[in-house]
């Protein structure tokens, strides 16, 4: 490992720090992000160049010789599973919504009871680097590692777009970093992690981000919790009865809010219903995460880096406290920043509430203009950078192993790879992700990438999980079936995802635009209408329930407020008068250029994507349908096609995965 | 856990097994018949105690909002539940795969090369 090397690159991510414009930190304490930053870097340097020189075989660079303790490998799934969506979406979420965000949270953990269950200790007891290797097993090896390949590699790819764009934007929204900037330095980190220090680097540094991230999280909900005595009514009280906390509640019920009492207002956030509305939808995300964790390709090659199948059991147990634990944190921590920082400055940073944790932070600290404040505030910012990282790494990681182990060897070279042309196809796979990598995240800047989560999910529930549970556990399971299933199950889910809510329909975009701008008349009450039935919940081919709405006023546009505002502010003497109008002017400016804004970016376009102009598919998450699908296609095309190898392989699988003889073994240092 | 270990890497040396054999032991197959209704016990029960939550939010909103300490309802109750029982059904099971499974496991792999 070429320490030159590692310096220049730390160079390289300290100038693009350098250029930082505008963010949440505040200029004069930027140093001390960078400080921060740079020590983060520091670590995760020395640790590759510590891992770098323990990988040298295939086993090592995959599987870091499967040396990695249950106790570290359960840190490490936290590390790889915690991603910045999930740390700072779910507290924001809560910020905003109260209890559905917490209710969200609930199925991520959930999802890892099918892991240890039906999935770690057979996959460790049978598999060697990948998905493929397990479906090989007793299905013709290169049609199932071909298509667990590509599977691998398009669940991988959709995961990695998403983090990256998000990394990119939440970089650019704490610090002010370039969006470019950001995403060039996360790749090149995590390409120098992944290509030097392989699986070894990857998992230490996935470990010691969950670590910096659980102990920020304890510190900033012991500041939070502490006031109210540690107490869980006392605290709730407070949430309640916070002015900030009714304000947004009474803006999410609109006029259903008028007749409550600020005291049933402040309840109502500890209530369903402010956020998730449709329980269908809720049930199909549900499926997706509770069988797609356990399909997803990075989490399941987490299992191969340990040494035994008991040792997979325990890092299951592991991450499974760690992440529930963690779960419980974002309720506190997003109940306390509502409470402390309130909704509405939480929105003026980031529409959708990712900055709840980082603003909740600055505020325990001391505040926006205090020492103390922007080091939590840098603190939290450099966890989620470190989050981005270890994320993205373990996910090339598992694309370059399918890629590199899977197609290259499997398929390619019929196994018949010397050791060193496998390390070197490893490397030179992880290259080619990472690049990709880099190159998607640029071009997707400013993309709407909610989909791509959704999909990754999807695709891992509909695809992966009923290839692999019923290679695993059902006797007539064969090549037929598992090569149709997956290929039915993937393009189902991707299609449906396609045609859903997801995407961006111009004509609606526009026309919400318009009545940001021009305002919306006055509408009369509608009656609620009835559902067709429940197929009709699920495509847009009849009538869906709908519920009744309340008549109506005109609202004006943000033009006729603006020019009202302007009109009205030179005859304002009260200087408070003037202060609050100008902030309201602010306001309906930032509304006005949005608006502008995508007008022009959809000028011309009707249509989304694929051609619709609203959507088909009527719920978020396909999972409802794609994995039932995925499961049928096996096991129809395995009842009705015969395959002797799935058949005469059945006794060692079930043997093997069960009793772990001849499993792989570790490697010594 | 060493034991397994260093058993399954021993294996690596000797020769053929009749896997048909050793699935219709009757050691292995008590292993498979007990494995597979705790499992699937498990996995039944866990599957529609989470699918309560979002089920309950939507449909029995108003038993949601009972309150029953101070402003802490049983919408929030049940969801903090829904993390006890998590990590109760993982702890039942390494309990007894540890404690029971691993045995029986082990003893087969043991004498694996013996059934023919």
């Amino acid at each position: 490992m070429n320490l030159k090397l590692l310096s220049g690159l730390a160079a390289l991510a300290m100038t693009g720090l350098a250029q930082a414009g505008e963010g949440a930190v505040a200029d004069e304490y930027k140093w001390l992000t960078f400080v921060v930053f740079g020590a983060i870097i520091a670590v995760t340097m020395y640790i590759t160049v510590w891992a770098a020189k323990r990988v040298h075989t295939t086993s090592e660079f995959y599987a870091a010789g499967r040396s990695i303790s249950g106790v570290q490998n359960g840190w490490a799934i936290a590390g790889d599973y915690l991603s910045a969506a999930s740390f700072l979406g779910i507290a924001g979420l809560i910020s905003l919504y109260g209890y559905d965000g917490f209710m969200y949270s609930v199925g991520w953990l959930v999802a890892y009871i099918t892991v240890l269950l039906v999935i770690a200790e057979p996959c460790r007891n049978i598999g060697k680097y990948t998905l493929g290797d397990v479906l090989a097993f007793r299905n013709d090896p290169k049609k199932t590692k071909t298509i667990a390949a590509i599977s691998t590699i398009t669940v991988s790819i959709f995961y990695l777009t998403a983090q990256m764009v998000g990394g990119g934007v939440l970089i650019k929204t704490l610090i002010g970093i370039d969006y470019e900037v950001s995403v060039i330095g996360v790749g090149i980190l995590m390409l120098t992690y992944v290509v030097f220090g392989g699986m070894v680097a990857t998992t230490w540094v996935q470990i010691v981000k969950a670590a910096l991230l659980v102990t920020a999280s304890i510190l900033l909900v012991i500041f939070t919790w502490a006031p109210y005595g540690f107490s869980l009514p006392g605290f709730l009280t407070a949430v309640v009865g916070d002015a900030d906390v009714q304000k947004q509640v009474a803006k999410l019920l609109g006029d259903a809010a008028s007749t409550m009492t600020p005291e049933e207002l402040g309840q109502r956030f500890l209530e369903p219903g402010l956020f998730l509305k449709s329980p269908i939808d809720q049930i199909s995300l549900g499926m997706a995460l509770v069988l797609g964790t356990a399909g997803m390709p990075h989490i399941l090659m987490r299992f191969f880096t340990v040494p035994t199948a008991q040792d997979a059991r325990k890092s299951v147990i592991w991450a499974m406290a760690i992440i529930g634990g963690f779960y419980v944190l974002t309720l506190f921590l997003g109940l306390g920043s509502a409470m402390n920082v309130g909704p509405a400055n939480i929105i003026a940073v980031d529409k959708g509430g990712n900055m709840a944790g980082p603003l909740l932070a600055q505020y325990l600290g001391g505040g926006a203009d205090s020492l103390l404040g922007n080091f939590f505030l840098a603190f939290v910012a450099a966890v989620a950078f470190a989050t981005i990282v270890a994320v993205v790494a373990g996910l090339v990681l598992a694309s370059a192993s399918a890629m590199a182990h899977d197609i290259y060897v499997g398929v390619i070279k019929g196994d018949h790879a010397t050791p060193k042309e496998q390390v070197t196809a490893a490397r030179v796979s992880s290259v080619i992700v990472g690049i990709a990598a880099i190159v998607i995240g640029i071009m997707a800047k400013g993309q709407n990438v909610a989909h791509l989560v959704a999909m990754a999910f999807a695709v891992a529930a509909s695809s992966n999980l009923p290839a692999v549970f019923l290679t695993l556990y059902w006797k007539k399971c064969n090549t037929n079936g598992v090569v149709w299933g997956m290929f039915i199950g993937a393009f189902s889910a991707i299609a449906l995802v396609m045609i859903s809510p997801n995407m961006t329909y111009p004509k609606a975009v526009i026309a919400e635009a318009n009545k940001v701008l021009q305002g919306a008349p006055a509408k009369e009450a509608v009656e609620a209408k009835a559902s067709e039935g429940f197929v009709c919940e699920l495509f847009a081919v009849c009538q869906k329930a709908e519920p009744a709405k309340k008549a109506t006023e005109a609202k004006p546009g943000a033009i006729e407020k603006l020019a009202k505002l302007n009109e009205k502010l030179p005859s304002l003497t009260d200087p408070k008068e003037i202060e609050a109008a100008k902030k309201e002017i602010t306001t309906a400016e930032k509304a006005k250029a949005k608006a502008e804004g995508d007008i022009k970016k959809l000028e011309g376009q009707t249509t989304s994507m694929l051609g619709l102009e609203k959507p088909f598919f009527l719920l978020k998450n396909p999972g409802l349908i794609s994995i039932p699908l995925g499961f049928l296609v096996v096991i129809l095309l395995s009842l009705f096609t015969r395959d002797k190898r799935s058949e005469e392989m059945w006794d060692e699988l079930y043997v093997r995965q069960n009793t772990g003889i001849h499993a792989e073994g570790s490697v010594a240092h | 856990m060493g034991g397994v270990r260093s058993i399954s890497r021993g294996f690596k040396m000797s020769g053929q097994m009749n896997w048909a054999a050793i699935d219709a032991d009757p050691r292995f197959q008590a292993l498979h018949a007990k494995k597979t209704h705790f499992l699937w016990g498990l996995m039944i029960f866990s599957v529609v105690y989470y699918f309560l939550l979002p089920i309950g939010a939507a449909y029995f909103q108003e038993l949601f909002k009972v309150q029953v300490w101070g402003p802490v309802n049983v919408g929030i109750l049940f969801a903090l539940s829904e993390f006890l029982v998590a990590w109760t059904i993982a702890g039942v099971y390494a309990k007894r795969a540890n404690r029971e499974f691993d045995t029986m496991a082990q003893e087969i792999a043991n004498d694996a090369h013996n059934i023919r």
